[in-house]
């Protein structure tokens, strides 16, 4: 029996008077790794961003382990400290070595122990191949290098899920396979629980275990990986792979 | 050119050098000052202070620091606050400056990317403490080009206290002028003793702005 983590109930979302997400409903499992998937505008970030209380919403719930979410910064200051996030834009803090990104959040908001994060952040950097450059300025490392830090930055807060949003968009082709990697290890060795956007087909194919697919704001089908890819249930979702020459 | 009238001069110019010196060194430290605090108070939206802050702001970068002296020196008398043209000269400087100082800091803030704002928020950051470790080294550091520009035109400024009066290096040179009717030396005099004045500041100023855009960043 595996446990629910997050449920999110008939969320809708406005910009002005225009509706971005429509009725979304759907739950994540401890353990899941869920891909976001949809064409451009269909709401993927907004929902993603959403999860992590960077995007209010009008009514609707999201529900993290078994509890209500209420809408309060308070409430989202303390939720976000187990929901990560890693952005498109890596966004490490440009002023911050490589080891004082890391350290940061895990000392000045939960504000654990620096000897021992400091000791499981070089932990998280070998993982990642990413330990020499410890004392290093984010514009000194390439897109891929930073995203690998940005990903052991959201770790070392020990988050029970983790967001993320084009985490490969911004990278070079032959650094995008790195990452998945990453993301990848952590879904088997660590059964994290994770959430992601992409347009990148490949990427969802190799880690996800669900699909949720959305179109103009609203979830059109939510299928296992495997048969999102061979015999997606809607047409809708069967032009979308055809058109990503999937 | 007469180079005993140079020489005679020197001493007066002295005077006038450093008090010049002394006002834009008290001006400037004063105005960052200043300009820290209202910038902060705008950036946190405290009630009542911020409004107070951003009145302060516009009316001080939207009046002319002729008629800020003149408030001061002479139109406060009038309801008995009577001051030495040295404080009006310093209070006035730190009025002025302390308006563009803050609306340096928090166009620094602003330059802050929402993406960088949201990185923060998403590490369990209140805004507090966004405000100290991603806002504000970020927003000082852009804020840099603004704060030089700001103590070179303070310096500058300083040359209106003639009006009220203060012997600094430009009421020097006109006073010479005005009596011995010498504006080639006086006049020549006058653009050496600013020049001695900017040229190491303005040096010093462009090595600060490179080494905080790219020192603090890792370059």
């Amino acid at each position: 029996m595996t446990e629910e983590i997050l449920k999110v109930e008939h969320l809708n979302k406005f910009y002005g008077d225009w509706q971005a997400l429509h009725d979304i409903s759907f739950n994540l499992k401890k353990g899941e790794v869920l891909a976001i998937l949809g064409p451009s505008g269909s709401g993927k970030s907004t929902l993603l961003r959403t999860l992590n209380g960077l995007e209010n919403y009008k009514n609707g719930e999201i529900v993290f382990h078994g509890k209500k979410v209420q809408p309060s910064p308070k409430e989202w200051q303390a939720i976000r400290q187990k929901i990560g996030m890693v952005f498109q834009s890596y966004d490490l803090f440009p002023n911050l070595t490589v080891m004082q990104n890391i350290l940061l959040a895990p000392t000045k908001v939960q504000k654990r122990d620096r000897a021992e994060v400091e000791q499981e952040a070089h932990h998280l950097l070998k993982r990642v191949n990413m330990d020499q450059y410890a004392d290093t300025y984010p514009r000194e490392l390439s897109g891929g290098q930073q995203q690998r830090v940005a990903i052991v930055r959201t770790l070392a807060m020990k988050p029970e899920v983790i967001l993320l949003d084009e985490i490969t968009a911004s990278l070079d082709p032959e650094m995008v396979r790195g990452i998945e990697d990453i993301v990848k290890k952590l879904s088997e060795n660590d059964h994290m629980t994770m959430i992601l956007v992409t347009h990148q087909m490949n990427f969802a194919k190799r880690v996800a275990d669900q699909v949720l697919f959305l179109e103009k704001g609203r979830i059109i089908e939510k299928t296992p990986c495997e048969q999102f890819f061979t015999e997606p249930q809607s047409e809708r979702a069967q032009q979308f792979l055809t058109d990503m020459d999937f | 050119m007469d180079w005993t009238i140079i020489q005679q001069a020197l001493p007066a110019y002295g005077h006038g050098f450093v008090l010049t010196v002394w006002l834009s060194l008290v001006g400037i430290i004063g105005s960052i000052i200043v300009g820290v605090i209202a910038s902060l108070l705008q950036y946190f939206k405290t009630p009542i202070l911020s409004q107070i802050a951003t009145a302060y702001v516009e009316l001080a970068r939207n009046t002319p620091l002729l008629i800020q002296l003149f408030f001061l020196y002479y139109a406060f008398p009038v309801i008995g606050w009577r001051m030495s043209s040295i404080t009006a000269g310093i209070i006035g400087l730190i009025f002025l400056g302390g308006g563009y100082m803050a609306e340096g800091f928090t166009g620094g803030f602003q330059g802050v990317t929402d993406s960088q704002i949201n990185s923060g928020e998403a590490l369990g950051m209140n805004r507090f403490q966004l405000a100290r470790y991603v806002v504000f080294p970020q927003g000082f550091a852009l804020s840099m080009p603004a704060l030089a520009a700001n103590v070179i035109f303070l310096i500058k400024e300083t040359s209106i206290f003639t009006v009220i009066a203060i012997p600094e290096l430009t009421n020097t040179a006109l006073d010479l002028i005005g009596m011995y009717y010498r504006s080639n030396e006086y006049l020549l005099m006058l653009v050496i003793g600013y020049a001695i004045i900017m040229i190491p500041v303005i040096l010093l100023l462009n090595w600060l702005e490179r080494k905080v855009r790219y020192g603090a960043f890792g370059d």
